[in-house]
């Protein structure tokens, strides 16, 4: 049958309809041919068997859908706050912002801690991807990336280099270098290609792996040295937006949400999506994992952020309210699992209470929508970026 | 928003409207800024800050508009008086706000004002007069007519128009300084947007249904069982979360004393008594700490099975390796673990052996998980319960420090010097490092690029 990989690396004529067109390779009885995306959909569609439609593939994926969540129900005895009845009830929470770093000229889209506690990366609008120690509040290194809207960025584990991406479908990797001589942007490694923007990127437990999220539907897994790619991930039906790691030192899988309003689990090693969960209502802008890694919170442009257990296999909470009208753009949890700290297009930080499901207290400051939030490695402190133009430190 | 507006007015349980005065004129349908606050309170139960702000962000959006002082956009919980924008003005219609309208919008203000408009629009009208220069005429024109047709209305109609369409431009084009809010990230494709890549075609639903079938075979958990872990895990990490039970000596964000990151540094002579706790509560929990992998390293030392970690750590570093090491890594940890008569040879079962040496034939990063995995089970189940009843963790949990809190300043505002520390890029490569040392650098300062 057809093999469709959705990355494009030729340019020429289809050996179907003759135009020139971006090509694909597409294997017919063991030929390889050089078919445009077009022809290359319609070979699809024609390589159905005859008892097969696409009409009766969607409603048979209907139905097991519909089985999966009866089995799931049927598991399901008690809700996340009775349990919670028993735990006491947190008293007020009074987070000042401790710090404001300015310097970027634009948006700033994304941060990243590194594991040092004390330093950041951050990425903006004008391209500009600026690493700070937040603690003295000074820049230590600034880049400036051949595109606008740089909507990714990471921080390596061993604090030496820094991935980022956006809008030029790209992910490159910089060495961070303290050499006056050296400019940085001529060390730069381009590592991961797709077909859309990125949206998310994420070193894996070493500076070698870097997994990626896209706008053209897929996650990724690439080789940072050689940029070969290692293992990529299709299921999402629209563009992934964010994607987590799994904390575990022994599975390895890692959760992605999208505009499909679906988050997937991925096992990293096969490819192979290992769980699904389909009840926002909108667009999936973050996910990321409980520090035991038994579930996971999700925000989305609904207004509603949730909580997703992996071993009940289900959403286990809902974190909203109604005066809550504008979407969530990113989550994280403080080191106890306890806090769930949500920033939303409205400007404000919402810290709900993960186990009653009630909110705690709400964070003013930010004067345009808070577009990034990540809790520090030790969890002393967050920070949250904004399209302020600022990022601002709590504690 | 339009939810809660439309149940703003709402006749029955909405804000409270009346016809107010304003100065001479009598206004319809006119709220107060303290009205707006007190319902927005009393029905989402929110304080009084969160009310004001989202009165304030409504009015930004352009949901409603300020009778007086129309230049700004400012929820006052006074007196000041609001009106409902009506639907027509709403920015989700999305009517794009063509440049004529604008143009016509200013020379009518120009005309009213006699010239007296803000700097920024006039700029904009120097620069519309360049651009449709060849439609000026009929813009004039429209302004003039428009006036006049106002002249004949009732006055307190006219000042509502006026206001109305003030708050309108004030939406759509906002005046330097103020960001705007119309705003928005770049596009995020759906299904539909892009029909060739996206398109939901056969193979998309037969991956669905495997992973649906797969998901049916999964086992899963009872929902007591897994919700009454979470409050186990919280309860047990709650001491040790800065957020949530503060932090000894002191939080470095708050008081700018960094003390607690240099006891708490990876790779410290003494670990603090709450880092030697946490070693207790799983495996991963003492392997992923430096400090408490190196003593755990020790003790297995003792009882001759250390080989044990170091192949462990050999693995890992082969699935976390760049993909050209691999060949070279996956020989050189058989030959010093899986090897008959290697000089450390690990004691896995045989079936597991038997798979690894088979699939050791065609070395890939992931061809060492299993025995990975036993060697980790071996040691989480068997070694780690007798480190932690060992007499060598208890007498590190006896030696641990408990820092003391800092004393609070009695000048609190004297600046205390905030130190950097040297950047992760700046250090010498250490095992498991792999960045290089960059020569003669600045130590770790403003540093800039």
């Amino acid at each position: 049958m057809c093999d469709q990989t959705f990355l494009v690396n030729v340019f020429g004529s289809c050996d179907k309809c003759f135009k020139q067109r971006a090509l694909r390779p597409v294997f017919k009885k063991s030929q390889q041919l050089s078919y445009c995306s077009i022809c290359a959909e319609i070979m699809a569609t024609d390589g159905l068997h005859e008892n097969e439609t696409l009409a009766s593939l969607k409603s048979e994926a209907e139905s097991l859908k519909g089985k999966l969540e009866e089995e799931r129900a049927k598991l399901h005895d008690v809700e996340l706050h009775q349990v919670a009845e028993r735990v006491e009830a947190l008293g007020q929470f009074v987070m000042k912002t401790r710090r404001t770093l300015k310097g970027h000229g634009n948006k700033v889209l994304c941060m990243d801690w590194c594991k040092d506690k004390r330093r950041i990366v951050s990425s903006s609008q004008d391209g500009k991807v600026i690493v700070w120690d937040s603690f003295t509040t000074n820049k230590e290194h600034a880049v400036t990336m051949p595109c606008t809207w740089v909507m990714a960025c990471a921080y390596a584990p061993s604090g030496c280099a820094i991935a980022c991406g956006g809008l030029d479908n790209k992910c490159s990797v910089y060495p961070l270098t303290f050499d006056k001589n050296e400019n940085m942007a001529a060390k730069k490694k381009s590592v991961a290609m797709h077909t859309n923007y990125l949206s998310a990127c994420s070193f894996t437990n070493s500076d070698m792996q870097i997994l990626t999220a896209s706008g053209d539907g897929t996650c990724a897994l690439w080789d940072v040295e050689s940029g070969q790619l290692l293992q990529s991930f299709h299921g999402h039906g629209a563009d992934v937006l964010c994607l987590d790691l799994a904390p575990s030192e022994t599975g390895n899988t890692f959760v992605s949400g999208g505009c499909d309003k679906k988050a997937m689990v991925w096992d990293m090693r096969s490819g192979q999506c290992v769980q699904a969960f389909e009840t926002h209502e909108s667009d999936i802008n973050s996910v990321r994992y409980y520090p035991s890694g038994d579930a996971f919170a999700s925000g989305s442009d609904d207004a509603t952020c949730r909580l997703y257990d992996l071993r009940a296999d289900r959403e286990v909470a809902i974190y909203s309210k109604e005066s809550i009208i504008f979407g969530a753009s990113s989550v994280d949890f403080s080191l106890s699992g306890r806090l769930l700290f949500a920033g939303y297009n409205d400007y404000t930080i919402n810290v709900w209470d993960v186990l009653k499901g009630s909110r705690v207290s709400i964070l003013f400051g930010h004067e345009n929508r808070v577009s990034t939030l990540r809790v520090s490695p030790d969890g002393t402190a967050f920070c949250s970026g904004s399209w302020d133009h600022t990022l601002r430190v709590w504690a | 928003m339009e939810r809660v507006v439309v149940s703003m007015q709402d006749p029955d349980h909405g804000v409270n409207m009346r016809s107010q005065r304003l100065l001479i004129t009598v206004v319809p349908h006119a709220v107060t800024g303290n009205d707006i606050m007190e319902w927005l309170i009393h029905k989402y139960c929110i304080s009084e800050e969160e009310a004001l702000h989202l009165g304030t962000l409504l009015l930004r959006h352009g949901y409603l508009y300020p009778l007086q002082d129309p230049g700004s956009l400012v929820l006052r919980p006074d007196e000041t008086l609001y009106r409902f924008q009506t639907p027509y003005f709403w920015t989700s219609t999305l009517w794009p706000a063509s440049e004529l309208d604008y143009a016509i919008y200013l020379a009518k203000k120009n005309i009213r004002k006699h010239g007296a408009l803000a700097d920024h629009e006039k700029e904009h009208h120097g620069q519309l007069h360049r651009k449709i220069n060849h439609m000026w005429d009929l813009v004039v024109m429209q302004a003039r007519e428009q006036l006049r047709a106002a002249k004949q209305r009732r006055k307190g109609d006219r000042l509502v128009v006026a206001c109305q369409e003030q708050t309108y431009w004030l939406v759509h084009r906002p005046p330097p300084g103020v960001p705007s809010v119309l705003e928005q990230a770049p596009e995020r494709g759906s299904c539909t947007a892009r029909r060739v890549l996206m398109t939901k075609n056969a193979d998309f639903y037969k991956r669905e249904i495997e992973c649906c079938r797969r998901a049916l075979g999964r086992t899963r958990v009872k929902s007591s069982v897994s919700l009454e872990a979470y409050l186990k895990f919280s309860n047990q990490h709650r001491p040790h979360d800065p957020i949530m039970s503060g932090c000894l000596p002191s939080n470095p964000w708050i008081t700018d004393d960094d003390t607690y990151w240099a006891m708490n540094a990876p790779r410290v002579a003494e670990p603090t008594q709450l880092r030697v706790e946490r070693w207790a509560f799983s495996f991963q929990e003492l392997l992923q700490d430096p400090v408490g992998r190196a003593h755990f390293m020790d003790f297995l030392r003792k009882e001759f099975s250390a080989e044990n970690l170091s192949f462990w750590e050999a693995c890992k570093e082969l699935r976390h390796g760049g993909q050209a090491q691999v060949p070279a890594l996956v020989d050189a940890v058989y030959q010093q673990f899986l090897a008959p008569g290697a000089a450390r040879w690990v004691n896995i079962d045989s079936q597991t052996m038997e798979r690894t040496l088979e699939g050791l034939r065609r070395p890939h990063r992931y061809v060492l998980d299993a025995a990975q995995l036993h060697i980790y089970m071996l040691m989480k189940k068997d070694s780690y319960p007798r480190f932690l009843k060992s007499d060598m963790y208890k007498a590190l949990l006896a030696e641990a420090v408990i820092p003391p809190e800092t004393k609070r300043r009695v000048f609190p505002f004297m600046w205390k010097p905030r130190r950097s520390s040297p950047s992760p890029a700046l250090l010498p490569a250490s095992a498991s490092g792999d960045c290089a040392a960059a020569p003669g650098g600045p130590g770790g300062g403003p540093g800039e690029a």
